[in-house]
């Protein structure tokens, strides 16, 4: 057990090392970091102290090593617009953030759940073709696009819900929505899929043989083991949400971490952006291995495979 | 065991083969994208208007069929007066070729990682699949935007950025695939022949996962289109005036809290048709080619 979790966190380890890598390779291979790190129109003597200040008058390897060392100590650079710490600025918007992955995620268990089930105990009914036409249409339409339907129907035609900004509990429904269908798509499936699985096994049937009412054997014996995968790919979308709000928030002017990226693009302030990559990142190599270790705790199969 | 010549019992007809291989074809999406593909060809003749040029005395004019609209534009113009339906003509030319080419690259990029990975094995492998991993740990539309930062929107740009972001699924399916074709007789016969590595990658390998990598391709090219619109969205995607959808809706946007639908409805259905029948038509592929891919 205890290999196994120090492999797991060594495999995240190298994937921290290869992500700041990568990042810090393409800032500086696909042009002039000093372009990016200094605000637009700076003179050209301002440019050249820059260059020397950020050190980018040495050797790469360096660079990457100061690279490193200020990221080991969370320093993220300082944002050309806001004049403070990005770190600070990411923390500030993070609360939105989570607000609105949160209620994004339970609408969508609201939403996937139930149509899972649904979908797998009848299987090929037309509960299942509705789920599936559903889920298509929830990957296949661009969020903005969704987000600006509805702002047209419910903002401008009916006059029910704020177009944007925050604070209430009305301006949360539309971005909400919008966030969790897509993933609601993917939830449904997982659902319908592991549930299908269950369905088939040994003790489900026992159950039915034992003359338990159908309802009993999906809602109880059925449905408990046919969520631990769900769950566990909601745990790691709440935090893909997130860093993928970023389209939702601009469309909504949701003050989270996606609008932070957004107005990073606009104002053209680079340290934001990469500060918002870099954390994003770190965050989903986190919570993989948490789910990892998480498996191995609950089922002894995982860490006696490898 | 008997062996009969005749069968006494007839067995139902097989369908010819032809009609088997259609069973479920999905005709409609097909058709649409058919459709989008012809547009997007012959844009030039069939747009009434320069897509980039407008007159701002005829900004915000509706569809023809609503009060105000009229024949002359047909569905409307934007807010520098540019003629909506010239727009997304032309719009329909930047995605197929923004799609198109991105899933290429995209799977290339993966296709061959794939089979190095997977054939070579040993430290070629856990490099390549570690480096996966780490890819797959940025979410890909904040990593498309981080790119397009750096190197700035040009649709060439957009092209390479969506085919850094997405070949990590090509690569996965590709290495699964080469790993069983790896212990299959005719690759071991030809490492007794005398094969290099390279000749058997390229010559035995490849041509075994091509249709992986079509069915693939199919499902991708919903994604890239999605993703090329959203950044053209935030404004980091196909820089203005050129006519992309999505960039259409960016700019439609000014004009939706005082009702003027058209200008981010009309581009979004574009988007969701030829998205969704590429996930149909992928779908369908899936199951068709390639039983191996169900699971997907």
């Amino acid at each position: 057990m205890r290999q196994y979790i120090l492999r797991r966190v060594g495999y995240s380890l190298v994937s921290l090392f290869l992500l700041s890598l990568v990042i810090f390779l393409f800032v500086r291979v696909t042009g002039d970091p000093v372009s990016l790190l200094v605000e637009p129109g700076a003179s050209p003597e301002d440019i050249e102290n820059m260059r020397r200040q950020f050190g980018l008058d040495r050797p790469l390897w360096v660079q990457y090593w100061h690279f490193m060392a200020s990221l080991a100590t969370g320093d993220l650079g300082l944002s050309f617009y806001y004049r403070t710490p990005v770190l600070e600025l990411y923390f500030q918007r993070l609360p939105n953030s989570l607000l609105l992955a949160a209620v994004a995620m339970g609408l969508s268990l609201l939403i996937g759940i139930p149509s899972g089930i649904l979908a797998a105990v009848r299987v090929g009914g037309f509960w299942d073709s509705a789920g599936k036409i559903f889920a298509l249409l929830g990957l296949s339409l661009p969020s903005f696009w969704v987000g600006l339907v509805l702002i047209l129907f419910f903002s401008v035609y009916l006059g029910w819900l704020p177009s944007s900004g925050s604070g209430t509990t009305l301006h949360l429904l539309m971005p909400a929505f919008t966030l969790g269908w897509y993933f609601a798509a993917a939830h449904m499936r997982l659902t319908r899929s592991s549930m299908l699985e269950v369905l088939g096994s040994e003790y489900i049937k026992l159950a039915r043989l034992k003359g338990l009412p159908e309802a009993l054997v999906i809602g109880k014996h059925a449905f408990k083991n046919a969520l631990i995968p769900v769950i566990t790919l909601a745990g790691i979308n709440l935090v893909v949400m997130i860093n993928v709000a970023v389209v939702v928030e601009t469309v909504f002017a949701w003050p989270g971490i996606g609008r932070l990226l957004y107005e990073g693009i606009t104002f053209r302030d680079f340290p934001i952006v990469q500060g918002v990559v870099i954390i994003g990142g770190g965050m989903i190599v986190l919570v993989n291995l948490l789910v990892d270790i998480f498996y191995a705790l609950i089922d002894p199969r995982i860490r006696l495979e490898s | 065991m008997t062996v009969t010549t005749h069968p006494v019992v007839a067995t139902a007809p097989t369908p010819p083969t032809a009609f088997w291989r259609l069973q479920g074809f999905p005709l409609i999406p097909a058709l649409i994208l058919l459709f989008i593909a012809f547009v997007a060809v012959f844009a030039d003749v069939l747009a009434p208007y320069d897509p980039q040029i407008g007159s701002l005395a005829r900004r915000f004019r509706p569809p023809a069929w609503q009060e105000g609209g009229s024949l002359a534009h047909l569905l409307g113009t934007d807010h520098v007066g540019r003629d909506v339906l010239s727009r997304l003509i032309f719009g329909a030319r930047v995605s197929m070729i923004v799609g198109i080419t991105a899933v290429l690259v995209a799977g290339g990029i993966g296709t061959l990682l794939g089979i190095v990975s997977g054939y070579l094995g040993g430290w070629a492998d856990q490099v390549i699949m570690r480096l996966t991993d780490t890819w797959l740990a940025l979410p890909a539309l904040t990593f498309a935007i981080f790119l397009a930062a750096i190197v700035g929107p040009s649709e060439l740009n957009i092209i390479l950025i969506l085919g850094l972001v997405y070949w990590t699924r090509y690569a996965r399916v590709i290495r699964g695939e080469v790993l069983s074709l790896k212990q299959r007789e005719f690759v071991r016969l030809a490492i007794v022949a005398g094969c290099s590595k390279r000749v058997i990658m390229w010559r035995h390998i490849l041509p075994n996962v091509i249709n992986s990598a079509v069915v693939l391709a199919t499902l991708m090219l919903g994604v890239v289109i999605v993703t090329e619109a959203s950044l053209s969205f935030l404004g980091v995607g196909v820089p203005p005036p050129k006519p992309a959808w999505g960039l259409m809706m960016a700019d439609g946007k000014k004009g939706l809290m005082v009702g003027y639908w058209w200008l981010t409805v009309l581009p979004g259905i574009c988007i969701m048709l030829m998205v969704l029948s590429a996930n149909l038509l992928g779908d369908w592929l899936r199951v068709k080619l390639d039983p191996q891919l169900r699971q997907l």
